[in-house]
């Protein structure tokens, strides 16, 4: 089937953080105006709205978000349907309204996502988020996030043979790195704060499960973003600069001790990022800079991996060889990632395509790309369980 | 399903299938771990194995705090599959011995806790247990 090109027309994201004044609805309004103002398009040109959210029921006691949150930013009776696919849930979305765009189902749609897991305290977001691993087998052992990708970094110093010291020391790297970007970022969690972390403090930090410490983990978020998206041609006539989309992938997986080996190789993602390269008839070596979803400091170098990047067992040393900062050869992360700038989970897939956005237009002052052109998304859902990959540009695709 | 799974583990039973396609062992469910047959025989797998990895749990979910700390493992059993379950073990001996504890040997056995809102059995819940052999 012929598809048209697609184009981001505008970006929003709130402040990540703390937000208990705002519910789930009022804070997507947010972001979403924020993009909204930047389109030069009209309220009624919008015709769908893609919603990610994770686990309203848990957090906020509220389900069925599509025409709440319709209603709320002035959009009452368009189609409007939420997406849930754990922290993937906005970027499931968005893969879903880029091809509604691109096969011309609409013109121009909304995506986005909403969150509030720290206003729903520790035990509660813990819960929340461990609704996301297998909700029989790994659930009754008391498997949590965190807990998943310790299990994966110590399964990668076993397999790899590298001392576990020594990758902890590599991976608080990842930790310090992601700090240093989000604490410059005005729309983080951690704006000026742990902007100068040192190895020590990563280790020392609270142990949440062996081997991650509190540092090793992104912290719990309440926050929005949102995307107005619409067709090449028409982001052309409204704006100066559109933002494409290249290609897309998404691929899955069951419960993750049934994935065995493939802990540390994450195929789901594999599979998606080779589908979007193929879709924007690119490789990795195209890529300028990527969003990573660091939801703890072994996650991140685990994905650059799959995504191709590095040879598997590599990554680790890639981030220590500087490789992955934002003077190396490929940035990871330049807005501080989840560890930095916080993961309010819904929003947080595009959250991501919010900074690629902003940098691929030269708006990003913070920690700016030079000369990126071609920027990507990742974002997983789960233990691996939903995998997205994103690519965009600042050219049409050839 | 899963419920004849852990009634059979308190009987100290791991239950599991074989795919008569690609003769790969998966812990029970309706199709193969590796590739999606659903042509399987339901079999009573080994009950031991080695510990592939694992880590302690330091901050737990409503419903488990009270556990805390524990021992999450995975086990890859004799056929080959691999299953998700606690080490019977002090938490803090666990870090202590470290990766060491990789690949040790283990015998499994299923325990009952206390259940919690939201798991999937609302009459109880029990855990793959696995203890560690000398």
């Amino acid at each position: 089937m012929e598809k048209r090109d697609v184009a981001v027309l505008g970006v929003g994201m709130t402040k990540f953080g703390y937000h208990p004044d705002k519910s789930l609805t009022e804070l997507f309004a947010e972001a979403f105006f924020e993009a909204f103002e930047e389109s030069n398009i009209e309220l009624k040109d919008i015709e769908a709205l893609y919603f990610g959210n994770f686990v309203g029921e848990m957090t906020d006691g509220s389900a069925n978000l599509g025409g709440f949150v319709a209603d709320e930013i002035g959009l009452k009776g368009i189609p409007a349907r939420r997406y849930e696919a754990a922290c993937a849930s906005s970027s499931v979305a968005f893969r879903e309204a880029y091809y509604a765009v691109a096969t011309g189902l609409y013109d121009c749609v909304v995506v986005g996502g909403s969150e509030r897991l720290y206003n729903a305290g520790t035990a509660i977001g813990t819960r929340a988020l461990a609704t996301a691993v297998d909700g029989v087998y790994e659930i009754t052992a008391g498997l949590t996030f965190p807990g998943v990708f310790a299990l994966a970094a110590r399964f990668y110093s076993k397999k790899y043979e590298i001392p576990l010291d020594e990758l902890r020391e590599k991976m608080a790297m990842v930790s310090i790195k992601n700090h240093k970007y989000g604490a410059v970022n005005p729309k983080s969690q951690f704006y000026n704060k742990f902007g100068d972390l040192k190895v020590e403090d990563v280790l020392n930090s609270k142990m949440i499960c062996s081997p991650l410490t509190l540092f090793d983990c992104c912290p719990m978020t309440d926050g929005a973003s949102a995307v107005i998206l619409t067709t090449a041609d028409k982001a052309e006539d409204l704006i100066d600069t559109p933002v494409y989309v290249l290609g897309a992938g998404q691929a899955s997986a069951g419960a993750l001790f049934r994935q065995k080996e493939d802990l540390i190789r994450a195929i789901p993602r594999k599979i998606s990022s080779e589908m979007a390269y193929r879709e924007a008839g690119l490789t990795p070596k195209d890529i300028d800079f990527v969003e990573i979803h660091d939801c703890f400091t072994i996650a991140e170098i685990i994905a650059s991996e799959a995504m191709g990047f590095f040879e598997y067992g590599k990554g680790a040393d890639a981030v220590a060889e500087g490789v992955t900062s934002i003077d190396g050869d490929l940035p990871i992360n330049p807005d501080g990632g989840l560890i930095g700038k916080g993961h309010p989970v819904g929003a947080t897939g595009t959250a991501q395509i919010y900074t690629v956005a902003k940098i691929l237009r030269n708006e990003y002052k913070y920690n700016p790309v030079k000369d990126a052109e071609v920027g990507m998304t990742d974002t997983l859902g789960g233990d691996f369980g939903t995998l997205v990959n994103i690519i965009l540009g600042v050219h049409r695709r050839r | 399903m899963f419920k004849e799974f852990f009634d059979a583990l308190l009987e100290g039973k791991v239950l599991g299938i074989k795919c008569k396609d690609c003769n790969s062992y998966s812990i029970l469910k309706s199709t193969c771990d590796n590739c999606g047959s659903k042509n399987v025989d339901k079999v009573e797998l080994s009950n031991k194995g080695v510990i592939t990895t694992f880590t302690t749990t330091y901050v737990a979910p409503a419903g488990y705090d009270k556990e805390c700390p524990y021992v999450v493992a995975f086990v890859e059993l004799e056929e080959g599959c691999w299953l998700v379950g606690r080490l019977d073990i002090d938490a803090n001996l666990a870090d202590e011995i470290g990766q060491d504890l990789i690949g040790k040997e283990v015998e499994i056995y299923g325990k009952e806790f206390p259940n919690e809102p939201y798991y999937p059995d609302k009459k109880r819940r029990v855990v793959p247990m696995f203890k560690l052999i000398s």
